[in-house]
């Protein structure tokens, strides 16, 4: 088998999403091992910097245009893809399990009869097989995997794979204009929350959970994340309760996260929520309960109150940062 | 209309989790089982569906006998009829996709409500690959849903926002949290529940593209320093932060 992989690049307002350079510099590695090939493929209207793939190592991308397609179309997108691969010769496809990809992946998946692997965290060779590794249990446990269908879907878990740092290589671009597409289901507007960083996309996450005691004082959660150039998060219990909006909730049914540092404050650490961030690279837990849960994951802690340690450490941030 | 909902049958979300002696599954002692958490939104879309159009709901599980108490919380919350697709072996997504499909499809629903994902294998495709099989339109992870003759409306979740998706019947919706409220049963639902008679039937077996190497437990992580009691750890927190993980 000729082992060629494609890449979904993912766009969004017309800039392509770091989660697929990560993708395609996965792809590229696993590609050297299994003597594979690695080509991209995007669907949108006008896409900047589309070449770039190129220094992750794409040797080409085909970029699918058409005004209507700026938004996501699931029926045209999975339509497209397939069609692509087929003309191709596709083995592999590579996503991003972001929540496009997430959608995207399975009907990707069911169209050109390819097995599936989502959300994965590692990617290994053995004899030219890949062997998947994904939490399940919402990461109390770990599976590794192994598709056995000819051809195969992998999702990759965004912000865990190291995109590293681009060659100056340039991707051969092919732009092919795509007339009537399949918007059976269509994206038809996006509301955007204004200017917050999602926790799902954020290096940096501030958490507040039901030791800030009210929905005002998490004006000092979002303070602290302000500095920190940080998403704001929440537990269950201060969503439940309407202190927070839904989307900032992490834990088991809430966001999985695995940002580079996870700030969280007066959160128990029940093991719902536990689930939702345990993987993230540093965490940083202040609770004034110093049994509380929470710090038997935490890398660094302070048993103490909220109230006076976050402003504590927005005023020492704030220093080191002038 | 027809209104079908899929719910899965899965480890309490407060379970801890131990592997099994042959390191590839789940060691179910001591673990109790609930219904998807994501499904009770599902169920609540489907009857509140009903009661604005009427028709009928059926809900679907594919899995084991213990499966049947799932199913039966749902007849509680006041589903019409269930069905149990009886199998104990394990399959893949697709495998349990290509089964709920076919009877989906030999009960001719026209609207069918998942999960967005099934908090075990944690996937999240189940109802995608259904809908594709089932050549439905699908919307996933959906906070809002509203169906005007054969209209739909719904609000996505995505990153950092609300994808405002449109399409029409037949269609596949998997919800997330704040789709709805979802009810308790009442007794009256309860004592109801018990009369219903679950149908039993088999499902095609499992064709599996997915092969379970092995299982594990993450990695402990180790507990770290607790650095204070008040403010004045503050600076070494964050010079640590600065220095030693270099995160800031
Ligand atoms: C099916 C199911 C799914 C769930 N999914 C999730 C999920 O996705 N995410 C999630 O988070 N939870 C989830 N939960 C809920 C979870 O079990 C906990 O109830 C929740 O995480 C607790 O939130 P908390 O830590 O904010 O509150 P609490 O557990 O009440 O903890 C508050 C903490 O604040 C500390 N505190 C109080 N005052 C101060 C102060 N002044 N300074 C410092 N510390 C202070 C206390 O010591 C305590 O540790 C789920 C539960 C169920 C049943």
């Amino acid at each position: 088998m000729a082992n060629k992989i494609l890449v979904f690049i993912e766009q969004r307002s017309g800039k392509i999403k770091k989660s697929s350079f990560e993708a395609v510099k996965t792809a590229s590695d696993i590609a050297q091992k299994i003597s594979g090939s690695v080509e991209a493929i995007s669907i949108g209207n006008e896409i900047e910097n589309l070449e770039k793939v190129g220094g992750f190592g794409a040797a080409k991308i085909t970029h699918f245009k058409n005004a209507d397609l700026e938004n996501y179309s699931p029926s045209a997108y999975a339509d497209i893809i397939a069609k692509y691969s087929t003309e191709n010769n596709i083995d592999l496809f590579f996503f991003a399990a972001s929540s496009m990809g997430k959608d995207l992946a399975p009907r990707v998946a069911v169209k050109t009869d390819s097995g599936l692997a989502m959300d994965c965290i590692l990617l290994n060779c053995e004899s030219n097989d890949i062997i998947a590794t994904r939490p399940i249990y919402a990461g109390k446990a770990v599976i590794e995997i192994k598709l056995t269908s000819p051809k195969k879907v992998f999702a990759l878990r965004p912000n865990v794979f190291n995109p590293g740092i681009p060659t100056d290589k340039k991707a051969e671009v092919s732009v092919v204009n795509i007339s009537s597409p399949n918007l059976s289901v269509k994206v038809v507007d996006i509301k955007k929350s204004e200017g917050k960083i999602d926790v799902a996309e954020a290096d940096i996450i501030v958490s507040g959970g039901r030791g800030m005691k009210g929905p005002e004082q998490f004006k000092l959660v979002e303070d602290l994340a302000q500095v920190l150039g940080a998403a704001s998060g929440a537990s269950r219990a201060v969503v439940d309760a309407g202190w927070r909006p839904h989307s900032e909730q992490v834990g088991q049914t809430g966001k999985t996260v695995s940002p580079n540092l996870y700030i969280a404050l007066g959160i128990s650490g029940a093991i719902q929520h536990l689930a939702g961030m345990r993987s993230s690279k540093y965490i940083v837990a202040i609770n004034k309960d110093k049994d509380a849960p929470i710090f038997q994951v935490a890398d660094y802690g302070i048993a103490g109150d909220v109230f006076e340690i976050v402003p504590a450490m927005i005023e020492e941030i704030k220093k080191i940062k002038s | 209309m027809k209104i079908a909902v899929c719910v899965s049958h899965v480890p309490d979300t407060a379970a801890k989790i131990n592997i099994g002696s042959d390191g590839k599954t789940l060691d179910p002692n001591g673990v109790t089982f609930i219904v998807n958490p994501y499904d009770e939104f599902a169920v609540e879309e489907a009857l509140k569906t009903k009661e604005k159009i009427g028709g009928e709901t059926v809900a679907i599980s594919l899995g084991g006998n213990a499966n049947k108490e799932t199913l039966r919380k749902v007849l509680a919350m006041g589903i019409d009829n269930a069905v149990l697709l009886k199998d104990d072996s394990y399959r893949d997504s697709f495998s349990v996709a290509k089964a709920l499909a076919e009877e989906i499809k030999s009960q001719n629903a026209e609207l069918v409500f998942f999960g967005k994902q099934s908090v075990d294998f944690d996937n999240s495709v189940v109802g995608q690959l259904t809908a594709e099989i089932l050549g439905y339109n699908c919307i996933s992870v959906v906070v809002s849903f509203s169906l005007e003759g054969n209209k739909i409306t719904c609000e996505r979740e995505i990153e950092g926002g609300k994808e405002i998706v449109e399409t029409t019947l037949p269609a596949l919706i998997t919800a997330q949290k704040g789709l709805n409220d979802p009810r308790y049963a009442s007794l009256k639902g309860i004592m109801a529940s018990k009369k219903k008679e679950i149908l039993e039937k088999q499902p095609a077996a499992a064709n599996n593209s997915v092969e379970i190497i092995s299982m594990k437990k993450p990695a402990p992580k180790q507990a770290g320093k607790i650095l204070g009691t008040d403010a004045t750890a503050v600076p070494e927190l964050v010079r640590l932060l600065r220095e030693e993980a270099k995160v800031i």
